[in-house]
């Protein structure tokens, strides 16, 4: 039982993590997967503050009464979850981004749906609905060969497109 | 290992990151002038790198106390020959991918203040960033900022990328995040963030319930971001949404050097007596089997070419994590080979299939038919990486397979090595399809019909990295004797 009061931390430590990696599986909002994975991280961070923590030591900074032979935390996790907190400030910002993109795109934010809806995208299935529109390649991106056979075609007019395939079968 | 004390480990990732913020500014007005910074930014990383590689080999690694600040008080850049061999092949695959033309590549051309190439830039920076670390918390630095980097990168295909790129950034922050749950076990109990010295103090430690939590989160994360079955499901969406050149630096690289990231770990820092004690190595050869397995039969099923690859991609990440796991000599050689060829081949496809999207739009295989006589340059390359992919010789993919086995064998493993032959077959089942609808095959529509080579700036990559595939195999033995061994007996002493 003194394990227990002693290291309650941990347990916190213990019940956040098990909270933002359920919240993260099971929630379909989007939105509230993401507040998952922030409090998945916070755990993290919990872990490092409460790591540094030692009773009856005092803040990292020299007092000049009590001098250096103190017992004082050490700062380093500390430092270390500033860092990790940039890291996931980031994280959430491109987050948002993307989930600004769905649902503009989409309408939705709902993981359901939208597995449905990309499923509904071209992406596998038959040769027939797999053609989008064929992206004209801009002139500077085409070998000079094709660049020529391109305007010799457009300007014969209409030519059979295998026969045309065949005028530059020759070699590369 | 003796160390020498030198810039270039910090050069490394310091370039790409000056770099990257040079392109944002350039790129602000002058899209075009972007890609040049980016270019230039990385040949001079190649180049960093391949000096690199020839000066550790020669004199050991080089170290970079940064600031002046000397372990444990700092962070520490370690340069050793297997950080510089997969710096040059980050380098050398990037340069290629800058090079190649933004519209096909990187979804579209670039515009102004949209900062595409400071982007790549900045994804080549966190690898970097990852190969250098000689500290464990830099590591996760370097992790998240590569991450970070190809969350959006991933994201320039489309809304429908946006989507998977979601979904890999939520698998990928947790990944990280339970790495640094373990860096803090590491710390809190011996007191160091410095790889060597925390490996050091680690040796009391053997045995402990800390030791053996800290290494299991390290590789779990690791593992994620490295695509090991089971943890691999964020792959196939995220490669297959991406844009074309993303997709081969994701491919080809980035997990690549997450697998770098697991070798240094549980060689570098995790005592061996402690690997004795956990059967963490075992884990990670039979599900790098299942990987394989399950990677190569996902693979068959597949319609879409960009979904096909990124299921090989998980079986040719299988191989690594079986190399790491027989932890051998000759299985680690075989896996450091894998890390290599496996980039080239990957990328080169992954170039080809850029080629083919701008040229015809066609994403499904069925409509691959009949591109080789109307692109034979890129279809000739694709066809050589897809040959290199299966594993014949004179490739680079036979010799890493070959290696692979023997390590199996010499481990006593002889079911690993029977699946490392089948998936063979299995490889050769779906790309011999491809390679035989696209040569063979009539085309069926308009759009294939029509088709042209695309110019210089595809065909170039895409027949270089193919010819390296075949350059490499042929120099094989050098290679392995000269490059590879020395790496894989670091490794493992």
């Amino acid at each position: 039982m003194e394990v227990a009061a002693d290291r309650y931390v941990y347990l916190a430590v213990a019940l956040l993590m098990a909270g933002g990696l359920f919240t993260l599986v099971v929630e379909r909002n989007l939105i509230k997967k993401l507040i998952g994975l922030i409090l998945f991280q916070a755990a993290i961070f919990l872990f490092f503050v409460a790591g540094a923590a030692e009773d009856g030591a005092t803040i990292p900074v020299v007092d000049p009464d009590r001098g250096v032979d103190v017992a004082y935390i050490d700062p380093l996790p500390h430092l270390l979850v500033l860092t990790a907190l940039v890291v996931g400030a980031s994280v959430v910002g491109v987050a948002a981004a993307l989930l600004l993109r769905v649902q503009r795109a989409y309408g939705t934010l709902d993981d359901a749906e939208l597995s449905n809806l990309t499923s509904a995208d071209p992406v596998e299935g038959d040769a027939a609905d797999q053609r989008g529109p064929a992206p004209a390649l801009p002139p500077e991106l085409l070998s000079r060969r094709s660049a020529r056979a391109l305007r010799e075609r457009n300007s014969s007019g209409e030519g059979d497109p295998v026969a045309g395939a065949d005028e530059h079968r020759g070699g590369p | 290992m003796t160390s020498t004390a030198s810039a270039l480990p910090a050069l490394l990732p310091l370039v790409a990151i000056a770099a990257a913020v040079a392109a944002t500014a350039v790129g602000w007005r002058w899209p075009h002038g972007a890609r040049w910074v980016a270019v230039g930014a990385m040949s001079v990383v190649t180049a960093l790198a391949g000096v690199g590689l020839v000066r550790t080999l020669d004199d050991g690694a080089l170290t970079h106390p940064l600031g002046g600040w000397a372990a444990p008080l700092g962070v520490e850049y370690v340069l050793d020959p297997f950080s510089a061999l997969i710096a040059l092949v980050v380098g050398v695959i990037g340069t290629l991918v800058v090079l190649y033309p933004a519209p096909l590549g990187l979804g579209g051309a670039p515009a102004p203040r949209v900062p595409v190439h400071a982007l790549v830039l900045l994804l080549v920076a966190g690898l970097l960033a990852v190969v250098v670390a000689g500290d464990l918390f830099h590591l996760f630095v370097g992790l998240e900022i590569y991450s970070i980097a190809s969350y959006a990168l991933v994201a320039l295909g489309g809304p429908a990328a946006a989507l998977a790129s979601f979904r890999y950034l939520l698998f990928g922050t947790v990944a990280s995040s339970l790495y640094l749950f373990g860096v803090g076990f590491v710390y809190f109990s011996t007191g160091a963030l410095d790889m060597s010295i925390a490996a050091d103090r680690l040796v009391d430690w053997v045995g402990t319930p800390v030791l053996a939590t800290a290494a299991a989160l390290m590789v779990t994360g690791l593992a994620v971001k490295m695509a090991v079955f089971p943890l691999h499901v964020w792959l196939p969406d995220a490669h297959s949404q991406a844009p074309p050149a993303v997709a081969a630096l994701l491919a080809a690289v980035q997990v690549k050097v997450a697998a770098y990231a697991l070798m240094r770990v549980l060689f570098d820092v995790v005592p061996p007596e402690q690997l004795d004690l956990i059967p963490l190595l075992e884990l990670l050869t039979w599900f790098g089997v299942a990987g394989v397995v399950v990677g190569s039969v996902m693979a068959v099923r597949q319609r879409d070419i960009k979904r096909m690859l990124a299921h090989s991609t998980v079986a040719g990440l299988g191989y690594i994590a079986i190399g790491i796991g027989l932890a051998n000599p000759l299985a680690l050689t075989g896996a450091i080979l894998h890390i290599l060829g496996h980039a080239v081949m990957k990328s080169a496809m992954f170039l080809a299939v850029g080629g083919v999207l701008g040229a015809t739009g066609a994403k499904a295989l069925a409509n691959w038919r009949g591109l080789g006589p109307r692109m034979p340059w890129t279809m000739a390359g694709f066809t050589i990486a897809a040959v290199s992919m299966v594993g014949l010789p004179p490739t680079i993919g036979f010799l890493s397979k070959w290696f692979l086995i023997t390590g199996a064998l010499d481990a006593d493993a002889p079911v690993v090595a029977i699946v490392i032959a089948a998936a063979s077959v299995l490889t050769l089942v779906y790309l011999l399809r491809v390679v035989e609808a696209i040569w063979f095959g009539e085309p069926r529509d308009e759009a294939t019909a029509e088709a042209t080579e695309p110019g210089r700036g595809v065909v170039a990559p895409v027949v270089g990295l193919a010819a390296a595939t075949i350059l490499l195999g042929l120099l094989g033995a050098t290679l392995v004797d000269r490059v590879v061994t020395p790496i894989a007996r670091d490794l493992m002493g």
